[in-house]
């Protein structure tokens, strides 16, 4: 039994990965598990996954190990939804994406726009008479690059995506997912796996 | 009138289907649900409905409430007592929101309800009609699960949902919002089928049997393990499964409050109540124990106390059917997750069958002192005022211990769940998360209707009574025996008790003026006595228990009595107060 009395560890960034239903009103549900203990979303996505009526949300939060534990069970508990996993960072590979729109003028005029390109691993996305948009994609620090080497040049307007993230040790995901969709009627998936580890990895 | 005229449990692809509107189908699947009784209050939005009901009154009772919150306690102390699931409906806006505090008693409780709201028209929604709240994002916290139904071809299939959600794993209230051109819409009914699968919910975690082993082991090891029950043991019906093992292993065993019942109050391995005016051995020995095992409870903490200094030097195996549960407030060494009447016998196998004499004797000697310091004065005063705890102690010896008790909030309620001795299981009804004033009074009307052939007791002090005395009349149209036993201090005892001991004795409003409750009780047709004086009192109780129908009796008691003992807030269970 660990004692209640030491500090909690630090908190790091943790993403959170959330398998439900299509189900109107169920981001509500899932934000107020935040919303109620004080805690702020970094960063929220949700999007179709590859399997047809299963979205995935994902989710980044700082904070420690033991409340983010505790919040997946809270949301793993919501009716609509099938499957929650927690992972640090060290545990995914993420992406963010970024769209920069700029004078075309200036850019074509005191920058060279494929050195801009080259530099910073960005695409050009739309390239008219008034203005370009470029876009890259990358950790944080990569896309906060080109902010800094775009604002001299009269940056109009800025836009960043919510983190995405692919889990790297989830072989059978998808396998699972599909088992998971196509079990009718009702026998249990196997649930609490890890239960014996449950310090380490957490998914029911 | 628009009845289906059908087997409604056929399988619907062998059935023709009839045409019926929304509001018939949702009558529909409520009778096939097993639904005999509804608590609502009718309304514009919800219309459609009650005008469907006109035509199923032979099937359906539903009884006309006073006020939407009295509905749907009435709904919560039915499902308490029956065991079944609660219907209540009301009608949009106002009506919907009145039910807000019930649902969020009903969801800390883990109390099975389906509530039926009337919503405005579809083509309305947004636009704040008339009568229009966001009734889905309002209850969303407060509910296990809700649902706004814009189409009639959704009924069917979403109250089976609703029921199958609200029933099943760890209990809890659902709300169905239905606009009103779902209500009238016409559709093709083809059957009701109720649920027994939703993909994405899975109500039991799977048992692990290795888990049941460990705790075994961990349990027989133990030389002073001690067992913590709650309301999980009620809501699995795993009383029997309880009682053996708690025999089986020889352990003593205390309860939370919504635990009270499960097994009865004079078993001898059953040490008392826990938590801030629970009794002091089981706090005291919380942190004396090596091995706790915690049952369909969840470490509350007006059961815990302060959490840094909670049992740390116990092993704590937890057995819940809620994975959620496990670790949130208290560390487990050995979770047993699972439906306690499935893990419960399995572990009784593998536990050994021995008698902690020694163990058990030390609870009764912290009960010997308990009754010399707190418990003799409460139950037999020598001064002239009466006290709670005596009317409650009387109370059993006319009851057997054999009645439903329903509590309201505040000392008449701990008072209550201390002294009240149960011999039966779901024979306490009270607020035990929420803490709601004005519980009692509805509840016990639907506890009633949950348990028709057993007396009824609200015990309800003078503060809450007022919150939601209009339900009398409720009693009064419906004819219900519902006892009514007002414990008046002419305070909001539990505040004042507060500030006593806490606040310097500055009674900011708590002294609370009442009517002349009998004189009310008399306009709604209620009979009724109150009493002052000790001589009366067990006439006056026998009086009230053996009067035909309902009876409200009032009785006057010390103004500043305390509620011991008591573990203040902030301190650890330990440092138990006995005065």
């Amino acid at each position: 039994m660990s004692d209640q009395n030491t500090l909690p560890e630090g908190k790091q960034e943790f993403n959170i990965t959330v398998y439900t239903e299509n189900q109107i009103g169920l981001l509500n549900r899932i934000a107020i598990i935040f919303t109620r203990r004080k805690i702020n979303i970094d960063s929220l996505n949700t999007s179709p996954s590859e399997i047809e009526s299963i979205h995935r949300f994902n989710i980044v939060i700082n904070e420690t190990e033991d409340v983010v534990r505790k919040l997946c069970r809270q949301i793993e508990k919501q009716v609509e939804v099938l499957k929650v996993y927690y992972h640090t960072n060290a545990d995914v590979i993420w992406q963010e994406m970024a769209l920069y729109k700029v004078p075309a003028d200036i850019i074509a005029e005191k920058a060279s726009v494929e050195r801009l390109l080259r530099e910073n691993g960005a695409r050009a996305v739309v390239i008219r008479k008034d203005y370009i948009v470029f876009e890259t994609t990358g950790h944080r620090e990569e896309t906060d690059n080109l902010i800094s080497v775009l604002q001299p040049f009269g940056l109009i307007e800025f836009v960043r995506s919510a983190r995405i993230a692919i889990i790297k040790d989830s072989e059978g995901f998808n396998r699972k997912l599909r088992e998971f969709e196509q079990m009718e009627p009702g026998e249990d998936v196997i649930e609490n796996e890890y239960l014996n580890q449950r310090d380490k990895v957490f998914t029911m | 009138m628009e009845v289906a005229q059908q087997d409604v449990l056929t399988a619907p692809e062998q059935q023709a289907a009839v045409e019926l509107t929304g509001s018939a189908a949702l009558l529909e699947a409520l009778i096939v649900e097993g639904t005999e009784t509804i608590f609502g209050y009718p309304g514009g939005a919800i219309m459609p409905i009650y005008d469907a009901l006109y035509d199923y009154k032979e099937k359906l009772d539903h009884i006309l409430v006073r006020h939407e919150q009295g509905g749907i306690h009435a709904g919560q102390g039915y499902a308490r007592t029956s065991g079944k699931v609660g219907v209540v409906f009301a009608t949009s806006g106002p009506g919907a929101t009145n039910l807000v505090t019930g649902l969020a008693d009903a969801q800390i409780d883990s109390t099975p309800l389906v509530c039926i709201t009337g919503q405005v028209f579809a083509h309305l929604l947004g636009t704040d009609a008339f009568q229009e709240t966001d009734v889905i994002n309002i209850t969303t916290p407060v509910t296990k699960w809700n649902y706004q139904i814009t189409d009639a071809n959704e009924i069917p299939e979403v109250i089976a949902k609703a029921f199958y959600i609200a029933r099943s794993g760890r209990p809890g209230p659902v709300l169905i919002d239905i606009t009103k051109n779902a209500q009238i819409q016409k559709f093709q009914f083809k059957g009701y089928t109720p649920c027994n699968h939703i993909r994405s919910y899975r109500p039991k975690p799977i048992i692990r049997p290795s888990f049941i082993e460990r705790a075994a082991q961990v349990i027989n090891e133990a030389k002073k393990p001690f067992i913590l029950w709650g309301q999980g043991v009620l809501l699995g019906k795993a009383e029997q499964e309880f009682k053996a093992f708690v025999e089986k292993s020889g352990i003593p065993a205390a309860w939370t409050i919504l635990g009270a019942g499960a097994i009865p109050t004079d078993h001898p391995q059953n040490v008392g109540m826990l938590g801030m005016h629970g009794n002091y051995g089981p706090n005291v020995l919380t942190n004396e124990c090596d091995v706790l095992i915690a049952i369909g409870m969840r470490f509350d903490d007006r059961v815990t106390g302060r959490l840094d200094k909670y049992a740390k030097q116990a092993k704590v195996i937890h057995l819940d059917i809620d994975p959620a549960e496990i670790d949130k407030n208290v560390k487990t060494h050995v979770a047993v997750w699972g439906d306690c009447k499935e893990t419960l016998p399995l572990l009784t196998q593998f536990v050994e069958a021995k008698q902690h004499t020694e163990w058990l004797a030390k609870f009764n000697e912290f009960t010997r002192q308990e009754e010399e310091q707190v418990i003799n004065a409460e139950l037999h005063p020598q001064t002239g005022e009466m006290t709670m705890g005596e009317v409650i102690d009387q109370l059993n010896g006319l009851t057997n211990g054999d009645a439903v008790i329903v509590t309201d909030v505040g000392q008449h309620q701990m008072v209550g769940c201390r002294y009240a001795k149960f011999n039966k299981t779901r024979s306490n009804v009270t607020s035990g998360g929420l803490g709601t004033m004005g519980f009692a009074l509805p509840a016990a009307i639907g506890a009633k209707y949950g348990a028709k052939d057993r007396p009824v007791v609200a015990v309800i002090g003078d503060g809450g009574f007022q919150m939601t005395l209009q339900e009398m009349g409720t009693i009064m149209q419906t004819g219900i025996d519902v006892k009514i036993l007002i414990l008046n201090n002419q305070f909001l005892g539990m505040v004042r008790q507060w500030q006593e001991l806490f606040n310097e004795r500055r009674y900011s409003f708590v002294d609370i003026q009442s009517p002349d409750f009998v004189q009310v009780a008399k306009g709604y047709g209620i009979a009724g006595r109150s009493i002052k004086e000790r001589a009366d009192l067990k006439g006056a109780l026998e009086e009230m228990l053996n009067s035909k129908g309902s009876f409200l009796l009032e009785v006057m008691v010390t103004k500043e009595n305390n509620v011991f003992p008591m573990v203040p807030q902030g301190c650890s269970v330990s440092e138990i107060r006995l005065k």
